[in-house]
């Protein structure tokens, strides 16, 4: 069978479109290669729905966390304390027991049926954890960028009588993003490193579909060799890892275009996000 | 662990409990947490020594040691270090013996790789296969460490390089013009003063540490994880303790373990930085001068 | 009389020489009972552990038990982490070309579907099994939705939970928690005969330690010592030499 058909029967596997029965015997390189990236097109949604999802709700809970009541300020306090200083393994597990306590018939509310069958699935309860897990890192991030921001914008916005709303989104919040982003991507990679960890947390594996760890497991289980399958997934994340490092370089030019040259903040690699 | 408990079948409510989680499982549950710290106390220096080392090579004039230091910090930037961990155990262990081999039978015949299979002579065994069960813990708890070691040596050494090049240029400079050497310039000048900036990426790494230790399960390590997961799945009349399904409340147990961690580390490390900070010409220590003034 | 002494000094000196050299180690999972569990003493314990104390009294070797993930139990065998693996793995083409089996110490048994009702669709429902088992290949092929868990443990959760509508797997090992769950779970549907019957897994290097260890098997079926062991851990069901 030639790489080329491996390919079309493979490729899109891990989403349920090819062939039925994943490969038996007579593995070769290619059908590892195809799997295992099938795969990674899970590590792909994980890591960039988190992600999007996760900003919004980061930048929300890092103005809960510099506000000065204390009824917002300290549940945002608890959350970010809670998802960081827990490893992300064991809230993957805490979430799957706790999803699967919901009644498995749905839950009716006013009349309606809500379905909850679904969230025990890995495609909605993983992606859910790292969307939290990711908000709690990320408004951690930029909370400190809100306290750093020049006192002198602040004051020549106020000067200008520039506030409320206004204020904060066209002075607070470009030059909060500013200043978070060389953090954010590093945030940004160790998410998306952070998806191979749905593979040992308890969400199942549905219809042998499932992320690129899934399928090396596979092969290092079939051929009892794991010296192949796993540097594959290490060759496709440093790759991932290159391409959402040039991404994120882009839009960080953007950010500081107005900028001299001189004083643009490069991003550097700071590994504090990892979890 | 209590006579009491001899026969755990006939228990029932508080005394059941009390047997229950003092029973020899749950003592090794126990040691786990133990294990965990041990790990902790023994990877981090490691890591910062290699991550010293790594450091040190990404500065180096030399091209080729400079070629794997960068390497090496930016290893962990590109792979998973779950990926990393699960063949890197079997690959360290194998080139271990593999070495061993060499050196303790030169005139061994066999191929060493027969299709999948790994077959050193036994004399290159490591550790023997005679020598007591401890042994091959220990070692296992080894192969574990200097693993993890690896990994997190490669964040302290984007640590430290970053420190490093935090030092004020003109301190070095003068230095210099006092007639020190290179060597003389690093050991008097930059290495005192790089830790005050290495410090919050440091403390980062320990943070990191501490998060990373349920992984260790992957490693072969009996960790708390692993004993978690053991005592809590729920045990048939074949124990003598059978329950339902209670991995639930085990882990709720973790995560309270992890959260006071790294409360207490968070607290303790707060006040390391303050103690450093103290008559440092940096924003903190000017805040702390203006504090007290 | 110090000659005499001496003599029996260096016999046993040279017993424990070759004792010594002799050590051989068991690896297993520790995680399926009956086979192989971790008894409430955090040992090594179940059907296996008795059967492989009486394999290695047998054939004179030193044992050792070794616990390891099923995941990476084939590797470790191979790099020499231990001996033999002793983990109820059944013996199939796919695994012969790895590794040697010994000869059966536990015959082929039936997999069965447990489900929470009768009428459970295990052809085209959604069906639980631990991932990398023959059970989890044949549920790929027989047209159900596969689901697939780490642990044998998180497989039967899944069915209790409705996660899934039934688990397959050993009956052995489904067998005693249908007794225990008070009618909450049932066996539906044929026994499926799939796999070999459960055999030591060897390195193919190691045709020495296999001749031991089959010939102690032999013997043990022979005085019905095997059979009273399968009595002692899998009840009168349990399927016999």
């Amino acid at each position: 069978m030639s790489c080329w058909q491996t390919i079309q029967d493979y490729g899109l596997r891990s989403i349920g479109i090819g062939v039925n029965l994943l490969p038996k015997s007579d593995f070769t390189l290619c059908q590892q290669f195809t799997l295992i990236g099938s795969g990674l097109i899970w590590n792909v949604y994980f890591g960039a729905l988190a992600l999007a999802l996760g900003f919004v709700f980061a930048t929300s809970l890092a103005l809960a966390k510099s506000a000065r009541a204390p009824l917002i300020r300290k549940p945002a306090e608890w959350f970010i304390f809670i998802f960081r200083g827990s490893p992300l393994f064991i809230q993957f597990f805490l979430a799957y027991e706790a999803l699967q306590m919901l009644p498995r018939a749905g839950i009716t509310l006013f009349g309606l049926t809500i379905e909850t069958s679904w969230t025990t699935r890995a495609w909605a309860g993983a992606l859910f954890v790292l969307f939290l897990n990711t908000a709690a890192y990320a408004a951690e991030i930029f909370h400190g960028a809100l306290r750093s921001i020049p006192k002198g914008d602040l004051e020549a916005a106020d000067a200008y009588g520039i506030s409320g709303w206004q204020k904060f989104r066209r002075i607070e919040w470009p030059t909060m993003l500013r200043l978070a982003w060389p953090a954010y991507t590093n945030e940004a990679i160790f998410l998306f490193h952070a998806t191979t960890l749905v593979f040992f947390s308890s969400f199942p594996a549905f219809q042998q579909r499932g992320d690129a760890l899934y399928y090396a497991n596979y092969f290092a289980d079939k051929t009892f060799n794991p010296f192949v399958p796993y540097p594959i997934v290490a060759f496709y994340f440093i790759c991932l890892t290159l391409l959402l490092t040039f991404g994120f370089g882009l839009v960080n030019r953007y950010l500081n275009r107005h900028l001299p040259s001189n004083q643009k903040s490069r991003i550097r690699l700071r590994p504090q996000l990892i979890r | 662990m209590f006579a009491s408990c001899a026969d755990p079948k006939s228990l029932e409510g508080l005394t059941w409990l009390l047997c229950y989680l003092t029973s020899g499982k749950h003592l090794d549950f126990y040691w786990s947490f133990l294990t965990v710290l041990l790990l902790l106390a023994i990877t981090a220096p490691v890591a910062l020594a290699m991550g010293f080392g790594g450091a040190m090579a990404a500065r180096s004039a030399f091209l080729p040691l400079r070629l794997i230091g960068k390497g090496y910090t930016s290893m962990v930037r590109g792979v998973p270090d779950i990926v990393f961990f699960l063949f890197f155990v079997i690959a360290l262990d194998q080139a271990i013996e593999w070495s061993v081999h060499q050196i303790r039978c030169p005139d061994w015949t066999e191929p060493i790789r027969n299709g999948l299979e790994f077959r050193v002579c036994p004399q290159a065994k490591v550790p023997l296969s005679s020598s007591a069960q401890i042994w091959h813990q220990a070692y296992g708890f080894a192969l574990a460490i200097f693993t993890f070691a690896i990994v997190f040596g490669a964040f302290a050494a984007n640590v430290l390089y970053g420190a490093m090049n935090a030092v004020p240029r003109p301190q070095l400079e003068t230095g210099e013009a006092y007639g020190m050497s290179q060597g003389q310039v690093f050991r008097r000048i930059l290495l005192p003063q790089m830790w005050v900036y290495a410090l919050p990426g440091l403390s980062n790494l320990w943070m990191i540490l501490i998060k990373a230790t349920p992984l260790l399960f992957l490693l072969g390590v009996k960790d708390i994880v692993y004993w978690a997961r053991e005592l809590g799945g729920s045990k048939t009349q074949a124990y003598e303790y059978p329950h339902p399904d209670w991995r639930l409340w085990y882990f709720l147990g973790l995560l309270v373990f992890y959260l006071l961690f790294t409360r207490l580390s968070e607290l303790v490390l707060g006040r390391i930085g303050a103690r450093l900070s103290r008559g440092q010409a940096t924003a903190a220590g000017e805040a702390m001068r203006k504090a007290g003034a | 009389m110090t000659r005499i002494a001496l003599a029996t000094a260096i016999v046993a000196l040279t017993s424990g020489l070759a004792a010594a050299q002799d050590v051989v180690r068991l690896g297993t999972e520790g995680a399926y009972p009956p086979f192989n569990l971790i008894n409430d003493q955090g040992e090594v314990a179940g059907y296996e552990r008795d059967v492989g104390d009486e394999l290695c009294k047998r054939a004179e070797l030193t044992c050792e038990w070794v616990t390891n993930d099923w995941d990476s139990i084939i590797p470790n065998l191979q790099s020499g982490n231990y001996d033999v693996i002793i983990a109820g793995m059944s013996i199939t083409d796919e695994r012969k070309e790895v590794i040697d089996f010994s000869q059966e110490y536990y015959p082929a048994v039936p997999s069965v579907y447990v489900a929470a009702s009768a009428d459970a669709d295990i052809k085209g429902g959604v069906v639980a099994a631990q991932t990398s088992t023959i059970q989890s290949a044949h549920v790929a092929e027989s047209g159900a939705t596969l689901l697939e868990f780490a642990t044998p443990d998180e497989t039967v959760a899944a069915v209790r939970n409705g996660e899934a509508v039934a688990v397959f797997a050993d009956r052995d090992f489904l067998a005693p928690i249908v007794a225990e769950s008070n009618g909450a779970l049932i066996m539906v549907g044929e026994p499926v005969s799939i796999g070999g019957g459960v055999g030591l897994g060897l390195r193919k290097s190691d045709a020495e330690l296999k001749g031991k260890l089959d010939a102690a098997i032999t013997s043990m079926k022979e005085d019905g010592t095997l059979n009273t062991l399968i009595e002692k851990h899998f009840g009168p069901e349990g399927v016999k030499f």
